[in-house]
């Protein structure tokens, strides 16, 4: 590459070093980037790539290290530092205020010296229309959907000098459309002379991008490459080592008998920021797995809630959502368990799982109703010998079942709770988000779980805003969009770019069969 | 109704609300950025025993004013230290304020019970003050009041139009996105306290300098609890708490009326009434969802480090 041999990089890391309490966040990280770079960072969660975007950023200080900018060592003191310095940074997880709207969160963000909110509008439209990403400076930013937040994050950015983009997953909360849409804006910042560092672990991306990539793994450079040049099994042996299932591939089935129908499902949502649901139309038939997709925020808790039993439609409507043809829809969820439905939820510490709780009382917890209880009384031998056997079937990395749930990684707390409810054999199996933060080991563990569950005649319906993993793993896919259901279509005749299409809201409602 | 009845009313409802709209617009910024401060009442009453021994002591009642002030300060720092420093439960620490704020003004206040002051007198502004109604009410109180009308003027324009309105706001309703964008979160949050405490403190030495120019025991009787309520029952709207604030003044005031005309109304329910009618009156204005949701704060009463 040509920027190899360019004069001063603008920004250098050397030697980037930053412990926590138990961990090597950063073990002496290089990395370098030129003016007009786009250079990935790869690698998987908790390989250390959020910690080195920090310690650019100011936001924390590496314990060793320097860091070198336009040529010249300095201490990243504080973000306000690092933003006078022109860099700017897209976190993952926005860091906008939802009661405020687009002009204040941009003031907020830029110092009192940029001006009030109102001197700022006319720049902000400037901006956003210079770079084709429209904002309404007005709009309170509750009311913005997730592509519109990325976008004032990325305007906040650009309103300054800015030298140094950082974006943090940036396409993980976006249709593969608007992805598309935000990868033209980041040429163009490139082409000014804008150096981009693009974090990810979607290799596609990467290559279509980037001219560069810095792989971490485990706190350390695992590699330097040039994206275009590699394969995607070169990339993920970089990221995780050994590439053990990776590139697994499942024959897709037709299912049997229906087991979930859901028909015409309407629900207000009487939370303000939360979304309402129409006309949701499903079925899921007994050796089959559904997946959805959707970007986050599209009614997929809502949807959850209804189908776990978490809420419930009145007895007049019960029939809106049915298993075996039974009605459903009005029956508290451990009536639902009694039906043959499990569930796992997309937050485990918390909703899957109790923290501060073991997980022997974990698996009582759903599982209470296989014979672990006897008038009313625990029988504790029983619930043992069940969190064991979980442990033991589902490769549960923990020293006992006493443990907390609390310390378990997520990877392994997943495994225990996908294996709590695929023990209880159900005939319906709804799980939400199933691999979300887990690594790529416990990912393809947790999906052999759900094909042999699959394959064993049970119906599953996955929740997913990952559309590789769906892609993988179900038999028929469809998209929420905006509390509405697209059609499912087999997913061996249909394509990521069509259902990014739904996921966008492009589909015509499904009407009764 | 003859209408110097009404022009008292009014004057006496703005006068029994102040110490409530003082305290109240304290904690309404100190909530905005996010801290829950349960220790209004305690605070009060050392504002006001501080305020009448200084008061009286000196014989300056602005100096005592000015110590009842501190004495907020000093005490909302101490929950701010626990609170915010060591990132404490902010319920307790407020509530054991409380306590501690009982206790301790009664304590150093024993030798002063009953002790004759000669308080802040009204101070009528010529001809407004002649005005029919609301002359009286706006322009014929004591000079504590008008300060407290500046205080609510400044309060709403430091919310609604400043920058610092928005770091408050920001800091409250998210402190991690606060701390990420370079925004100092604790001091933030560590001088919303302390305005809460010194407004805490004002309203103690309002009642013990100007209210009743005397030092009792709870001389408060609950007012700060009433006025944490009053906050959230605004949703944390500032004109709602000075609505709130004289409304309670107004029930309060209306009970003393009622008995003075004679009516055959049980003097325990009667005294009920401002509780009770500023309540209801402020859960009817917030059964708007969307827009009691876009004024809370978010991460109110939650204890915040810096770093994760």
């Amino acid at each position: 590459m040509s920027f190899d041999t360019a004069s001063t990089p603008r920004l250098q890391m050397r030697g980037i070093t930053k412990r926590y309490p138990g961990t090597l966040a950063n073990d002496r990280v290089e990395l370098s980037i030129q003016p007009g770079e786009i250079r990935a960072l790869l690698g998987e969660n908790g390989a250390g790539k959020s910690t080195l975007m920090k310690i650019i950023y100011g936001v924390t200080q590496p314990d060793e290290g320097e860091i070198i900018w336009h040529g010249e060592p300095l201490k990243m003191r504080d973000p306000a530092q690092a933003r006078g310095l022109g860099i700017g940074m897209v976190f993952q997880h926005f860091s906008l205020f939802e009661t405020l709207s687009v002009a204040e969160n941009i003031a907020l963000a830029m110092g009192a010296a940029a001006g009030t909110p109102k001197q700022l509008e006319p720049r902000i439209r400037e901006v956003s229309q210079r770079y084709g990403m429209a904002l309404e400076p007005h709009r309170l930013v509750h009311s913005l959907s997730i592509g519109e937040r990325q976008r004032v994050e990325i305007v906040r950015c650009l309103m300054q000098d800015i030298k140094l983009l950082i974006l943090d997953e940036p396409t993980s909360v976006l249709t593969p459309q608007e992805a598309d849409e935000l990868f033209v804006t980041l040429r163009h910042l490139a082409a000014e002379g804008c150096s981009i560092l693009f974090i990810s672990h979607k290799l596609g991306e990467v290559r279509a991008l980037c001219q560069s990539a810095t792989v971490l793994r485990g706190g350390k450079v695992s590699g330097h490459c040039v994206p275009t040049e590699c394969s995607d099994m070169d990339l993920a042996r970089l990221m995780v080592g050994a590439a053990e299932g990776l590139e697994a591939s499942y024959p897709k089935v037709h299912g049997g008998l229906t087991r979930l129908r859901v028909d015409d499902l309407n629900w207000h949502n009487a939370d303000p920021f939360g979304t309402s649901l129409a006309q949701c139309r499903l079925e899921v038939r007994s050796g089959e797995i559904v997946g959805i997709a959707g970007v986050a925020g599209n009614g997929q808790d809502e949807l959850l809630a209804l189908l776990s039993g978490e809420v419930r439609l009145p007895s007049t409507e019960r029939e809106r959502i049915t298993l075996d043809n039974q009605p459903v829809a009005n029956l508290y969820p451990d009536a639902r368990r009694q039906l043959g439905l499990t569930f796992v939820p997309a937050e485990r510490l918390g909703h899957g799982a109790v923290p501060d709780m073991s997980l022997a009382d974990n698996a009582l917890l759903t599982g209470f109703q296989m014979g672990l209880t006897r008038a009313g009384m625990i029988n504790h031998g029983k619930v043992m010998a069940f969190a064991d056997k979980i442990i033991a079937d589902y490769a549960v990395k923990t020293p006992d079942a006493h443990t907390t749930a609390r310390s378990l990684s997520g990877g392994n707390l997943q495994k225990f709770i996908l294996g709590r409810e695929i023990l209880q054999q159900p005939k319906l199996l709804v799980a939400a988000h199933p691999t979300w933060g887990v690594d790529v080991g416990a990912a393809a563990a947790i999906h052999r779980s759900l094909i042999a569950l699959r394959d064993a005649g049970a119906a599953i319906l996955v929740i997913s805003e990952d559309l590789d993993e769906l892609f993988q793993i179900s038999d028929r896919i469809g998209a929420l969009c905006s509390g509405r259901l697209s059609p499912l279509a087999e997913t061996a005749q249909t394509t990521p770019v069509e259902v990014g299409r739904w996921m966008a809201g492009e589909f015509e409602p499904v009407t009764h069969a | 109704m003859d209408i110097d009845l009404l022009t008292n009313i009014f004057y006496a409802m703005v006068r029994t609300g102040t110490p409530l709209l003082l305290v109240a617009l304290g904690e309404l910024v100190c909530e905005k950025s996010g801290v829950l401060n349960l220790g209004q009442e305690g605070m009060m009453l050392f504002g006001a025993v501080i305020g009448f021994i200084v008061a009286f002591s000196s014989g300056s009642l602005w100096l005592g004013v000015l110590c009842a002030c501190l004495a907020g300060v000093l005490l909302s720092l101490l929950f701010a230290f626990v609170a915010l420093g060591l990132s404490s439960n902010q319920v307790a620490t407020g509530l054991a304020l409380t306590i501690f704020g009982v206790g301790l003004s009664s304590f150093i206040g024993a030798a002063w019970v009953g002790k004759p002051l000669a308080g802040f007198e009204p101070v009528a502004i010529p001809l407004l003050s002649e005005i029919p109604l609301l002359g009286r009410m706006l322009f014929g109180q004591d000079l504590l009041v008008y300060l407290s009308f500046a205080l609510f003027a400044l309060v709403a324009w430091v919310i609604l139009k400043s920058r610092a309105g928005l770091i408050i706001q920001a800091v409250g309703e998210n402190p991690n996105a606060a701390s990420a964008m370079g925004l100092p979160v604790l001091r933030v949050r560590t001088l919303a306290v302390m305005f809460g405490g010194a407004m805490a403190g004002l309203a103690g030495g309002y009642m013990s300098l100007a209210y009743t120019p005397m030092w009792a025991e709870n001389m408060t009787a609950g007012r700060g609890w009433i006025a944490l309520a009053l906050v959230v029952f605004a949703s944390w709207r500032v004109f709602r708490v000075v609505l709130g604030a004289w409304l309670f003044g107004l029930a309060s005031i209306l009970h003393l009326v009622a008995q003075g005309i004679g009516l055959a109304i049980p003097g325990n329910l009667l005294a009920m009434l401002p509780y009770v009618a500023t309540i209801v009156v402020l859960v009817v204005l917030s059964r708007d969802a969307i827009k009691t949701r876009l004024y809370a704060p978010v991460s109110l009463g939650q204890p915040w480090k810096a770093g994760h």
